[in-house]
């Protein structure tokens, strides 16, 4: 379910890095506990992100929820998909839903992040507390 | 995305007090439904998904696990008295088998609560009151009792599902030997659904055609489950509170606790169809007839976001830069496809076509007033 070779973060984001650049997306997890997706708000090409900055909105048929960097970079590209079918994110969040992607400030940075199988530790025990 | 203790987002664990359970909750569970916690009650928030539900209502049907509304029964010689005291409709004018919409009222002419008042016969009532407000309803109501007439909390007596949409009909007229098209809108009849006795109400929350069946709890799963068979060859899914809300908002009906709650009166929400002043006194009539002579401060308005973003509840409504009122219910219109919301804004700006704002994360975001209903079912 959670691809081997991305990292995670607390707040269910996931970053993928390839070199230098990084693409990041929200977790299935996160599309779930969303439901049907009907926004998505992105930031800028060219915006500077710190770790856990704000980098957009996900508008949800219920709430709205901010969406967080995983890392340090700057935005150089959006996923033009997303505008016309948001929905793409709770049906393909790991793959054809990316958000953006980043020229990574430091590609060592994102190994600080837990890794798909401490993600899935974290969320099964987030899923307990929930039913608890 | 989610951060704890972040009122923005979804995952907040609501689980403190003990929280109720209708006789279908394990069927929800078995189903996979997301479950939240509404007015103390462990309820399913959607089990396909919100828009998928909401399309169902709106094109073919849905089924909706509504046991958690509360039901309060009013008899004794004094029913009518009674009733006519603490709501604001006029229920004398109910034929037997005829139900209506009314506010529960507090005597400063607000609402305590709103209600269905379904007349069983001369000398008995049945109330179906909101799941949050369903105890303190009926100490209200006992507290105004000089009648000869006892009210009685009913709830546990009754589950009540919703089978709602253009379909509705056809899916129960197979389990029922009722003759349902004589049951006309806001009527109800006594009848047999899959053998069971069900009180059979034409009314709903979704802007549809559809109904209403209250019935023993002990039946509650059988029901669910032949009404599914009988709904699913003709495209009906089980539908959860959440499109439960979008449906209602799109059908521009009040929900207690966004539009009314016990500030607001009926003139103020736009209910004035449902206050009969000539039946006065009731509880608050007195402040009633004086706020209509004196004019409101504040109206209930419908409003479209005129670009993609959504002004949800509890968001400021900027009438030339001032803010002017608050949003009282907001979301996407999925069948509309538009986003839309209902908010207080001073009676001198409530034409509809007037440019308002909506102040969405520190920006201002163009709206324009509608008109109420946003959506109406076509005849």
């Amino acid at each position: 379910m959670y691809p081997k070779d991305y990292r995670y973060t607390k707040e269910h984001e996931w970053v993928k890095v390839d070199g230098s650049n990084g693409t990041i997306g929200i977790t299935d997890y996160a599309q779930h506990e969303l439901g049907d997706v009907v926004f998505v708000e992105m930031p800028k090409v060219g915006t500077q992100l710190k770790p856990r900055q704000s980098f957009g909105t996900i508008e949800s048929v219920k709430a709205v929820s901010e969406i967080f960097s995983p890392v340090s970079g700057e935005v150089t590209e959006t996923n033009p998909a997303l505008a016309d079918s948001p929905e793409l994110i709770n049906k393909d969040p790991h793959a054809a839903a990316w958000l953006i992607k980043v020229k990574l400030a430091d590609p060592k940075e994102a190994a600080g992040l837990m890794d798909a199988a401490a993600y899935e530790a974290y969320i099964a025990a987030q899923a307990k507390e929930h039913s608890a | 995305m989610f951060r704890r203790n972040n009122e923005k987002s979804s995952v907040t664990t609501p689980a403190t007090a003990e929280v109720r359970k209708t006789a279908l909750n394990s069927i929800h569970r078995q189903l996979g439904a997301k479950m939240v916690n509404f007015g103390g009650w462990d309820m399913p928030l959607e089990y396909s998904g919100i828009l998928a539900e909401h399309e169902a209502v709106r094109t073919r049907a849905g089924l909706f696990d509504v046991s958690h509304m509360g039901e309060i029964e009013i008899r004794g010689p004094g029913a009518l008295g009674l009733v006519q005291l603490v709501t604001c409709n006029n229920a004398a004018n109910l034929a037997v088998g005829q139900a209506h919409y009314s506010g529960l009222m507090t005597s400063r002419g607000t609402f305590v609560d709103d209600l269905l008042v379904h007349k069983i016969s001369d000398t008995h009532y049945l109330l179906c009151v909101n799941a949050g407000n369903q105890d303190h309803d009926f100490e209200h109501i006992v507290e105004h009792n000089k009648f000869d007439a006892k009210a009685e909390n009913a709830g546990p007596r009754y589950s009540q599902l919703a089978i709602q949409g253009p379909r509705a009909k056809d899916i129960l007229q197979r389990l029922t030997p009722a003759p349902l098209d004589s049951i006309h809108y806001y009527h109800f009849s006594f009848g047999k659904v899959s053998g069971i006795d069900c009180l059979i109400a034409r009314t709903g929350y979704t802007g549809e055609d559809g109904f209403e069946i209250y019935f023993a709890p002990e039946h509650s799963e059988r029901l669910w489950s032949d009404l599914m068979h009988a709904g699913q060859p003709a495209g009906m899914i089980p539908c959860g509170l959440g499109a439960r809300n979008t449906l209602r908002l799109e059908a521009g009906m009040c929900l207690y606790g966004h539009e009314i709650d016990d500030t607001t009166t009926p003139w103020e929400a736009g209910l004035g169809w449902i206050c009969k002043m000539e039946k006065a006194p009731f509880l608050g009539s007195d402040v009633l007839a004086l706020q209509k002579k004196d004019g409101l401060t504040r109206k209930l308005i419908g409003f479209e976001m005129l670009d993609k973003r959504i002004g949800r509840d509890g968001y400021p409504v900027l009438i030339n830069g001032q803010e002017a009122g608050r949003v009282t219910s907001g979301g996407p219109a999925p069948f509309l496809k538009k986003n839309i919301g209902m908010a207080y804004v001073p009676p001198k700006s409530t034409a509809v076509g007037t440019d308002i704002s909506i102040g969405i994360r520190g920006q201002s975001e163009a709206a324009r007033i509608v008109a109420l209903p946003f959506y109406k079912r076509p005849q």
